[in-house]
């Protein structure tokens, strides 16, 4: 299965990105093969339509699940409808690395 | 008909498509005038004849009560109706439906998330895998993710003049500052009137 998750930085020491469409990385995690990809986010500066396309790009990784800081009403409906799952840590100080630790519960 | 009250429903999941065409040699002869389906219209629909869920089951996962959702249905399926006869496009929209999934919070890593399959139970959190797992109101708690929700700004119609609602006090009582305009609230509410075919 795979994960996205909004990172602030490309490293695993990086902390959660609390911002959904305009963060500054991705991270797909998969956890079956326990390896992450970083992915710069095209849209961080997009005037409108970033969550959107955020959305498009984590459903193009086939992750069904993203954990972030908050999901906007639009986004929460959109996602719902893909029948991607929502995570939300409220904690900003979140290392990818605790995260991923946490799914390899 | 008589204006009705009309309250928040629930849909679980948008339609994945705006409308419908029709199509043939005679299609663009007819009638233009598209019908319009409401997204419960939509909701109640898929539920019946999709899900096939009873009139009880369907009324209880939209929230509203048997009747209503008799009333619902039965509209739906004459603008369907209609729609065939008559050659016309279906455009689906609008409506005062939101869509929605049952929210959780892990009491072990204190995280939030929502359940996509309503048919399954949540049994432990998805991210560390505590079965500490109760239910939680995101909607009623959504101010603290999102403070400046539109809800609570009056907006002058005129020249677009905001300020924030006062609490009890009618947005269309608030006269503009600046152009002395009645003003009105801001935001979602964007549902367009409810016509029945
Ligand atoms: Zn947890
Ligand atoms: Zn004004
Ligand atoms: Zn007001």
């Amino acid at each position: 299965m795979k994960i996205a998750i909004t990172s602030t930085g490309n490293t695993l020491e990086s902390t959660i990105d609390p911002r959904f469409g305009r963060c500054a990385y991705f991270v797909v995690f998969d956890t079956e093969s326990k390896s992450t990809e970083f992915i710069p986010n095209p849209n961080k500066e997009a005037e409108e339509g970033a969550g959107p396309a955020a959305v498009q790009l984590v459903a193009s990784r086939n992750a069904n699940k993203i954990v972030s800081g908050e999901f906007g009403m639009k986004i929460k409906s959109l996602l719902d409808s893909l029948k991607i799952q929502m995570i939300v840590i409220k904690d900003p100080e979140k290392k990818i690395s605790e995260i991923i630790a946490m799914l390899n519960h | 008909m008589s204006p009705r009250i009309t309250r928040l429903r629930k849909v679980l999941n948008p339609p994945v498509i705006a409308g419908f065409k029709p199509y043939g040699p005679d299609a663009a002869k007819q009638n233009s005038e598209p019908i319009f389906l409401l997204y419960e219209e939509y909701e109640a629909l898929r539920l019946c004849d999709y899900d096939m869920y009873n009139h009880h089951q369907a009324s209880g996962i939209m929230g509203v009560s048997r009747p209503t959702f008799t009333r619902i249905y039965s509209v739906t399926r004459q603008k369907i109706a209609k729609a065939f006869v008559e050659g016309r496009q279906i455009s689906i929209e609008g409506g005062k439906v939101y869509f929605d999934s049952d929210w959780y919070r892990c009491k072990n890593c204190d995280c939030f998330f929502n359940n996509t399959e309503r048919e399954k139970e949540i049994s432990a959190c998805p991210l560390c895998n505590s079965p500490q797992v109760i239910g939680f109101d995101y909607d009623n708690t959504i101010s603290e993710f999102e403070p400046a929700l539109n809800d609570d700004i009056c907006l002058c119609p005129h020249c677009g003049f905001e300020h924030s609602h006062e609490k009890g006090k009618p947005c269309v009582q608030h006269v503009c500052p600046k152009c002395n305009t009645l003003m009105k609230r801001k935001g979602i509410h964007k549902c367009t009137t409810t016509k029945v075919y």
